[in-house]
């Protein structure tokens, strides 16, 4: 009785999640699908699409038109390069915050987070006149320099939750065993919390590669990455929608490639501390 | 050398005292337990002296040293934490090590301390494993494995054997003492387990409230505890203490009897009591009696003694084993 139970249990819950999995995927799912049609039956009613011929010519057209390993390597850039510069900065406050607290710091905590509650929009000026006149427009570097500092109070706020569930013990430990505040770090909490960096570093990754509003204004063509290569066949000649599904699919490859191999490491990093 | 001396320590927490002021002499070599119920402060003086916490004001001496605001790592101390705080992403045989390599020691003299520590513990054959795969006992001992190989001036114990179950504690007991007579060096010990306390130490220090209650010899305490606080602390079961018409006929404000020294039987003595509860350990038998204006009286008796739940039975105290304490709980 309790086994047919759980078993229809265990069926309701599947169903429920498979749909959930289905209805989140299905975007991408549509742009994939809508790369392989002509750009006429790309605006068709969906059954029209569903039944129409399949063909990869809006990818030919996209190959011809823009060169999207320029694009990619910039997006490999500037992704990694402002995570790995991110963490650099974040571990070390991170680990002040987390071992060695002052009466402000749960402030500090929260003053840092209140920038991602400012809109954007608001310091683009003031951004833009800055990269202008220190000539970082259109530059990897700027790229890499402002990106970091738009997550990075999201790093630090991982990383502090993950150095949290390490027990302060063991660095008091480390520290009678004569190590330095950097051997500290670098021997002893670094390799404890690997799992929560290297979920902090996918998931900053994946929000660098898919960061649109600073790179779409902050560059032209040589720093541009997959973003800006996407929002090109957008205007201004109208809506192309086989061209920019075949943009957007060829753009999303590479992360959800990588995203596929990491999960793992994701979830579990998502997940830590939770189960011991 | 290992001589510790604490002037006037200090420590507040805000505005918390946790310790008022203690002076303390530790000599070389010495096993000093510092023992009291949770929250006296003996957990805060120990890594005080390990330079974990800031003084707020006295001075703490190391072998002629003032170290008072020295590192915790250049006091030549090695500390055993009661969660072992051993280092889980590397194995026994890098944990043992790492004192040493962060010490810039040669790797041969690494290798060969490590391998002698691994001897005296046990250990050789779990050198690769990584602490996750070891068990309560021998994580314990890799712990002191790491703080031995320090070769410290003192070590300090932070309730090590509080993780361990009861069996496992009676061992590691004596290998901590044994390890003591082989080193010979300063070890000091906090426990809120005053029967650690009482076969490991050859100074107490009793504390209650950040205070020093008193410091002596595991028997001096026993024999002649300074005031009530230590006479109800040391000794298992507890002291009986009686006050009143008893107290008064003796010249005291409370008098104190051990359980151990009240003499029991069936047909006469001085008090005459109910049993309430009997707890057989074998070697001995635990009775609680209901003496009529006393309150329950504790009684140490022959394992053999078979009283039950209600029997009659009769107490009567060894008059030269009664301690005497005046209005302020000091002993007379």
């Amino acid at each position: 009785m309790a086994r047919s139970i759980s078993t229809s249990r265990a069926t309701v819950t599947g169903v429920v999640a498979w749909t959930v999995g289905f209805l989140v995927f299905f975007p991408i799912l549509w742009i994939v699908i809508l790369s392989f049609k002509a750009e006429g039956d790309a605006i068709g009613t969906p059954w029209h699409i569903l039944t129409s011929p399949w063909i990869t010519e809006a990818y030919v057209t996209v190959q011809e038109r823009s060169d999207y390993f320029k694009h990619f390597m910039n997006s490999v850039v500037i992704s990694v390069g402002s995570t790995l510069l991110g963490l650099l900065i974040a571990i070390p406050a991170a680990w002040a915050m987390a071992f060695a607290p002052g009466k402000r710091t749960k402030d500090v905590l929260m003053w840092m987070l209140s920038t991602k509650m400012m809109p954007a929009a608001g310091v683009l000026v003031p951004i833009y006149l800055i990269f202008r006149d220190f000539g970082l427009l259109d530059t990897r570097t700027g790229l890499v320099a402002v990106i970091m500092l738009v997550n990075l109070p999201i790093i630090v706020w991982m990383l502090y939750t993950y150095f949290r569930e390490i027990p302060g013990e063991i660095l008091e430990a480390a520290r009678m065993d004569g190590a330095s505040l950097r051997e500290e770090i670098v021997y002893i909490l670094t390799p404890m919390a690997i799992p929560g960096i290297a979920s902090t570093l996918l998931l900053n990754i994946i929000l660098a590669w898919n960061e649109a509003f600073w790179t779409l204004r902050l560059t032209a063509a040589k720093a541009a990455p997959l973003t800006a290569f996407i929002a090109s066949y957008s205007s201004p000649e109208g809506l192309f929608y086989a061209k920019l599904s075949a943009a957007s699919t060829m753009a999303i490859a590479p992360i959800l490639v990588m995203g596929w191999f990491s999960q793992k490491q994701l979830v579990r990093g998502l997940t830590f501390g939770a189960v011991k | 050398m290992g001589k510790i001396t604490l002037n006037k320590v200090n420590k507040t927490f805000g505005s918390t005292e946790v310790i008022p002021g203690i002076d303390l002499e530790i000599e070389d070599g010495e096993f000093v337990v510092f023992v009291g119920p949770s929250g006296c402060g003996k957990s805060t003086l120990l890594r005080l002296i390990a330079g974990l916490e800031d003084v707020t004001s006295g001075t703490i001496v190391i072998d002629g040293t003032d170290v008072t605001d020295a590192a915790p790592a250049r006091r030549g101390l090695a500390m055993v934490f009661q969660s072992y705080a051993l280092y889980p992403h590397m194995t026994v045989r890098q944990n043992i090590a790492f004192p040493l390599k962060m010490a810039k020691a040669e790797k041969s003299v690494i290798d060969a301390k490590v391998n002698e520590a691994a001897r005296v513990l046990n250990l050789t054959d779990y050198m690769e494993r990584r602490p996750g795969q070891l068990s309560g006992g021998q994580r314990q001992r890799v712990a002191i494995g790491r703080a031995i190989v320090r070769e410290p001036e003192a070590f300090l114990f932070d309730e090590p054997l509080s993780n361990l179950d009861a069996a496992l504690r009676g061992t590691m007991r004596l290998e901590i003492s044994e390890l003591h007579n082989q080193l010979g060096t300063t070890m000091i010990y906090v426990t809120h387990d005053q029967i650690e306390a009482m076969t490991m130490a050859d100074k107490i220090v009793v504390l209650n409230r950040g205070n020093i209650e008193q410091v002596g010899t595991p028997l001096e305490l026993y024999r002649t505890p300074r005031n009530l606080f230590v006479a109800g602390f040391i000794g298992s079961p507890r002291m009986n203490f009686l006050t009143g018409e008893e107290a008064r006929r003796r010249d005291a404000a409370t008098v104190g009897i051990r359980p151990e020294h009240i003499d029991l039987s069936t047909t006469e003595g001085a008090w005459k009591g109910r049993v309430t509860v009997s707890e057989h350990l074998g070697s001995d038998t635990m009775l609680h009696a209901e003496v009529d204006g006393l309150g329950t009286i504790t009684v140490r008796a022959d394992g053999e003694v078979g009283a039950h739940h209600g029997d009659t039975v009769w107490l009567t105290p060894q008059t030269d084993k009664i301690h005497r304490f005046d209005d302020k709980g000091l002993a007379l």
